[in-house]
């Protein structure tokens, strides 16, 4: 077999290999954006539960031994961010945007502050499932090395979707999302689901950070995220609130933003920054074509509908 | 009178909460709270010193600060200010490489502030534009636009236009010494500091004293009601983008042409987030976003010394910052609630 050969091939695996590597902490923060935007509000402050989960995780997972209790870790500190957001948010007045933008501030600094002592010490990493053993090919192989957590990820996709669509609770978020004064008079406590989402979709958050720091690319440092926390918010509405569908959205991204180190691989390597800018450009592309100035999206939670 | 002492006194009292808080933080974290605070006051304001680095570092957030500032006013939330700036800041630095030597230096510098606004202006008029006409939410595309232009700087500086004498910090070439932006009087704080204050007032005029303001605020306030008064909402919007732009794009022009010379990474170093924070602080008032940006640039420039002096990590500032923007967001639910705030109702 030709080098060439290798080559094309080795680009493809590299993307679909970097697409579920990379798209695993995409998955995580857009299901908990998913669920927190359901409910009617929205939580731009992901990418401090992000950071805060990566830098807690490691760290717990350093000094325990248990990459696990550090995944438990993390999810903890998110839902206590999405806790924070949550109350500050239901003050007349305060804009959850605004809070967002503070507490992705905050989360990070933490993050920071208490990360130092982390960045040199290696932490156990979180195993993975070598789904790839049957094939020879050292590229698939290397494709197919799937972490739990992704398979975490792909699992709750659809409870979630199920959750939303049949559960009790489920209603009760969709509810409250769709209109607050309906809510109201169904006599749900549209303040206490609002909480309970957010914290719940912080901790999905921070669990997506531990993959960052535990799994790829595997170590905590303050360059560690590339704002996928923020991306959150831009994922969820190409995904159209929907959580299965954030499944496809997040493996785009991860093809996307894996486009450029695989064809640096290749030895393909001018324009590696321009393909950085892959996955931002092809979501304001999106955003462009799908969004209307007189209708309302489909799937948008009602409450937004003044803010489209 | 009692009004304006309310929109004083409730971000003061939120300021002084979020040092208590910090205190909190400080002692938990195993220093002592008032030596921290003694060492920021010296690294932020305690020299001539301090307070050339403080001022210096002010000039950029002022201006960043401007491109969320003007927007909200129109009921926008944009945090594109990293991105203007960093367009900004190279466009500004191609000018400079084009003309270096052409031109006197009086020319080029007031093109490449010229170029620096109008790509700023583009950039975030561009987000104004998308959210009124196709609906886009702006939040996320000005968000989404400071990664692209980032990309695109690090595309530029690390590939065709790198010179080859920058190993380190891979950058532009420069854009000449002659073309560089000087140092008022005696000190070192360069003129991006004047600038900026003078942006700053003449915007401040522009959104409290002209008919322009008056119906960005009410377009703000309530889209409908501007529509049928007949206010034109759609450019009102682009137009408070734009403007906010350009002055994001000229903080990056100042950062190129006052410190670096050369566009490289350093255009965004946070100046941009930061100025997300300074606004909010300054409740978008242009006027009040000048002494909150000194005092952010004093926080951030005493990071230096709370290193050294107290071995805490650079993140403190940041820390620092964070619960200052929570508490002054949270404060907001205080405006009308404190009765003894409230301005007595005038007799009929």
């Amino acid at each position: 077999m030709s080098h060439e050969e290798i080559g094309l091939f080795g680009i493809l695996f590299a993307v679909l290999g970097g697409a579920i590597r990379v798209g695993t902490p995409f998955l995580f923060v857009s299901l908990g954006e998913c669920l927190t935007e359901r409910s009617g509000r929205i939580n731009l402050g992901l990418e401090g539960n992000l950071v805060m989960g990566a830098m807690l995780a490691y760290g717990i997972s350093y000094l325990s031994g248990s990459p696990w209790l550090g995944v438990a870790a993390a999810a903890g500190a998110g839902a206590m961010l999405g806790l924070l957001h949550a109350l500050l948010c239901q003050q007349p007045r305060v804009n959850d945007i605004a809070v967002g933008i503070a507490l992705m501030l905050f989360g990070t600094g933490l993050a920071f502050f208490w990360g130092k002592p982390f960045i040199q010490p290696s932490a156990p990493h979180l195993p993975s499932l070598s789904l790839g053993a049957w094939s020879d090919s050292p590229a698939l192989r290397s494709a197919l090395e799937i972490n739990v957590l992704f398979i975490a990820g792909i699992v709750l996709a659809p409870l979630l979707a199920w959750f939303f669509r049949n559960a009790r609770w489920g209603l009760n978020v969709r509810c409250a999302g769709e209109s607050t004064e309906a809510a109201l008079a169904m006599g749900l406590n549209v303040n206490m689901i609002r909480l309970l989402a957010t914290m719940a979709g912080g901790a999905l958050a921070g669990v997506g950070g531990s993959f960052l720091s535990l799994y790829y690319p595997g170590s905590w440092n303050e360059g560690l995220s590339s704002g996928q926390g923020l991306m959150a918010v831009a994922l969820v509405i190409f995904a159209r609130w929907d959580p299965v569908k954030c499944v496809y959205a997040s493996l785009l991204f991860g093809g996307a933003a894996a486009l450029g180190p695989a064809l640096q691989s290749a030895g393909i390597t001018w324009g590696y920054y321009l393909f950085n800018a892959a996955p931002y450009v092809l979501t304001l592309a999106i955003m462009i074509a799908t969004s209307s100035a007189k209708r309302r999206l489909p799937g948008l939670p009602g409450v937004f509908s003044n803010l489209k | 009178m009692k009004a304006h002492f309310e929109s004083i006194a409730i971000p003061s009292g939120a300021l002084l909460v979020s040092l208590l808080l910090f205190g909190v933080f400080i002692g938990i974290a195993g220093a002592n709270p008032f030596e921290v605070f003694a060492s920021i006051y010296r690294g932020a304001f305690g020299s001539w010193f301090a307070w050339q680095d403080t001022l210096v570092r002010a000039a950029p957030l002022m201006l960043t600060a401007l491109c969320t500032a003007l927007p909200a006013r129109a009921g926008l939330i944009v945090i594109g200010g990293e991105g203007a700036m960093v367009a900004g800041g190279f466009s500004a630095a191609l000018t400079g490489i084009a003309l270096n030597g052409t031109f006197p230096p009086f020319i080029v510098i007031t093109c490449m502030m010229f170029v620096a606004m109008l790509t700023g202006s583009l950039w975030i008029g561009a987000v104004g534009a998308l959210r009124h006409y196709r609906g886009v939410n702006e939040t996320i595309s000005s968000l989404l636009l400071n990664y692209i232009a980032i990309a695109l700087l690090n595309f530029f500086v690390v590939g065709m236009l790198k010179d080859p004498e920058t190993l380190n910090k891979p950058s532009t070439y420069p854009i000449g010494d002659a073309n560089m932006l000087g140092a008022m009087g005696s000190s070192s704080i360069h003129w991006g500091l004047g600038i900026g204050i003078i942006i700053c007032i003449a915007l401040w005029f522009l959104m409290r004293r002209t008919t322009f303001g008056f119906g960005m605020d009410v377009a703000g306030g309530n889209v409908r009601a501007a529509q049928l008064t007949g206010l034109p909402v759609g450019r009102l919007i682009v137009m408070a983008c734009a403007l906010g732009g350009a002055a994001a794009g000229l903080a990056g022009m100042i950062e190129v042409a006052a410190v670096h010379g050369r566009a490289n990474t350093s255009l965004n170093a946070g100046y941009g987030y930061a100025g997300i924070l300074v606004a909010f602080l300054a409740r978008h008032n242009p006027l009040a976003i000048i002494p909150v940006a000194i005092l952010l640039g004093g926080i951030r420039a005493s990071g230096g010394l709370l290193q050294r002096a107290h071995d805490l990590p650079d993140a403190t500032t940041l820390v620092m910052q964070g619960i200052i923007f929570v508490v002054i967001l949270a404060s907001e639910a205080l405006y009308g609630r404190l009765p003894w705030l409230q301005p007595k109702a005038q007799p009929a």
